[in-house]
């Protein structure tokens, strides 16, 4: 008896975890039949390579590089951005911050990635592009810098989650050690922790970078979404996401809009596919 | 305690459907967003008067409007533009008949920051504003600053109807596109925004939009006709030269309730509420 009833139970788990795998697959699968059905109407080079994006146009435009160079000047900027200042978070949370500052950074971490992107991109709509157009002296605030600023806003809180935990779990005579030799504090966070952590680091950078080129509410918001190839970080760009979400209530379904949505949702899924692997190798190779 | 709510809350939950389909004295009007407050406006109405009856409105956009009237989920798509052959190719394939009714016309109204000097403008320059061949305001007589070109997103038929009535000027073969680097802002309200805060902003949108936050337009047919502004009555007598017409589609002709709700919106009584939105009423 008790073994029929673990038996069940186990199998039971078992189907729990292929789930995921099957629903990720039936996506896929989905994402696919929909999207290389456009390749029959413009060639693969002319669709990632195209410069213009006029999708209800007859006959229709169907280029996403100024899509494709905008979500990448986006995810760009906000990764230089927030890398710098989530790393450094991380450090003083793990190694520097005194028992309750650390609660207390924690927690307010936690709590920034409980923020809603639409409202970040609303808060951003009303204070960010505004001071972007004045500082730079731009024609318009809704610009690509905005997007990057408060992108780097919701990327960090993985971040920085996951590199303290990598900075936590380097075993603690690497640092006795270097304390041992003279080492100061600095120089053993510099030359001993960070190293050691390093592909802990890089996996919580990819993993935010992820993140960001995912994001879809808070750049429709502020960065104009206008289809031009970007000369550079100050002018309006729009990105892969803005243009799935923005278009694909209007798209006639069966047309070459519509399929062509969906490959966008390809492109999107192999850039995010790639980025998490790259994270993973990086978390295996520490261990 | 909190699971006797939780049990009310499901029941509710599970019994929503029931009441809102108890009957068929619910209609779905679904649509263009420039018609969305007078949709509105006239459902309100019309429940006062029909107690009992019951009609949801919501935006999203012409195409979106008329794409749920193809798949059946709204009984009324209200469209700022005229359906596309290939919308009614699908709705045929689907057994869905679209009925065309005029209910209202609207002036498109292009707009300026008020502290801009320029105010009149020919059809020809604002295609050329928007096309992006003219890109400075000092080519028009303005301060040297560059335009920043403020347009809907491709699923508003406010877009649609100002590329092919003013940038293609109604001909079917022109390829005149939107400037590349025009910002596609996804309401009105958003572009009605960034114009009354950027001096260099040009945008466009329904007339009822129109505030003293951002200055309206003049607007010549050709070089050397009147200015006119957007106004009802010029609308009317059609010297203003962007106008069009505001559209309902229904499956097939109107019956029962949708009939009911057609004949209110042409009715004196629906078309008052269209001149009240800021509208121009079609039955005088």
């Amino acid at each position: 008896m008790r073994k029929i009833k673990e038996f069940i139970i186990e199998k039971m788990i078992l189907l729990c975890g292929l789930a995921a795998i099957f629903f990720v697959g039936l996506i896929f699968l989905f994402l696919l039949k929909e999207g290389l059905a456009v390749f029959k109407m413009v060639g693969p080079f002319d669709f990632l390579f195209g410069k213009s994006w006029y999708p209800i146009s007859e006959p229709p435009k169907l280029g996403i590089l100024p899509l494709i160079m905008g979500s990448l000047l986006v995810t760009l900027g906000a990764a230089i951005i927030s890398i710098p200042i989530g790393v450094g978070c991380a450090v003083y949370i793990a190694e520097i911050a005194p028992g309750k500052t650390k609660e207390i950074l924690k927690a307010g971490i936690e709590l920034l990635a409980a923020i809603p992107s639409v409202v970040l991109g609303f808060i951003g709509m009303v204070t960010l592009v505004p001071l972007v157009k004045n500082l730079f002296h731009l024609p318009t605030g809704l610009t690509a810098l905005s997007g990057s600023i408060m992108l780097a806003f919701m990327a960090m809180p993985t971040i920085v989650s996951i590199a303290e935990d990598a900075l936590y779990s380097i075993p603690r005579n690497y640092k006795e050690g270097a304390f041992a030799l003279g080492a100061t504090h600095w120089q053993t966070i510099w030359r001993v922790l960070l190293p050691a952590a390093s592909s802990g680091i890089l996996a919580a950078v990819m993993l935010g970078i992820g993140r960001v080129i995912g994001e879809t509410m808070a750049v429709m918001m502020i960065t104009g979404n206008a289809a031009v190839l970007p000369q550079s970080i100050l002018v309006p760009i729009r990105t892969l996401t803005a243009t799935v979400a923005a278009e694909m209530g209007e798209a006639v379904v069966g047309s070459e809009h519509y399929f062509a949505l969906f490959a966008i949702g390809i492109v999107l899924f192999i850039i995010s596919f790639i980025i998490n692997v790259t994270a993973d190798l990086f978390l295996h190779k520490k261990q | 305690m909190l699971r006797k709510w939780f049990l009310i809350f499901a029941i509710l939950l599970i019994a929503s459907p029931a009441f809102a389909r108890s009957g068929k004295n619910s209609i779905q009007i679904k649509g263009s967003d420039t018609m969305v407050n007078l949709g509105q406006a006239w459902s309100e109405k019309y429940m006062e008067i029909n107690a009992g009856d019951f009609i949801a409105v919501t935006g999203g956009g012409s195409g979106t409007g008329l794409s749920s009237l193809i798949s059946g989920s709204c009984d009324i798509a209200m469209s700022s533009r005229n359906i596309k052959e290939k919308e009614i190719g699908l709705a045929k394939a689907k057994g869905i008949n679209p009925n065309e009714i005029k209910v209202a016309l609207d002036g498109l109204a292009v707009v300026v920051n008020p502290t801009n000097s320029v105010t009149n403008l020919t059809l020809d320059q604002l295609a050329g504003i928007f096309t992006g061949r003219i890109s400075n305001w000092k080519e028009l007589g303005g301060v040297d600053e560059k335009i920043v070109i403020l347009s809907r997103e491709v699923n508003s038929g406010t877009h649609v109807y100002f590329k092919e009535h003013v940038l293609r000027k109604n001909d079917p073969a022109s390829q005149e596109e939107f400037a590349s680097n025009a910002l596609m802002l996804s309401s009105s309200q958003a572009i009605a925004d960034e114009v009354a805060s950027n001096p260099a902003a040009i945008g466009y949108y329904g007339m009822g939009y129109i505030s003293p936050k951002q200055k309206a337009v003049h607007i010549a047919k050709t070089e050397g006709a009147e200015f006119v502004i957007p106004a009802i009555e010029n609308v009317i007598n059609g010297t203003y030269p962007i106008s069009r017409p505001l559209l309902l589609y229904t499956n097939g002709t109107p019956e029962g309730l949708v009939k009911k709700f057609v004949d209110f919106a042409l009715s004196k009584e629906g078309q008052d509420i269209v001149l009240k939105t800021d509208f121009v009423p079609v039955v005088k």
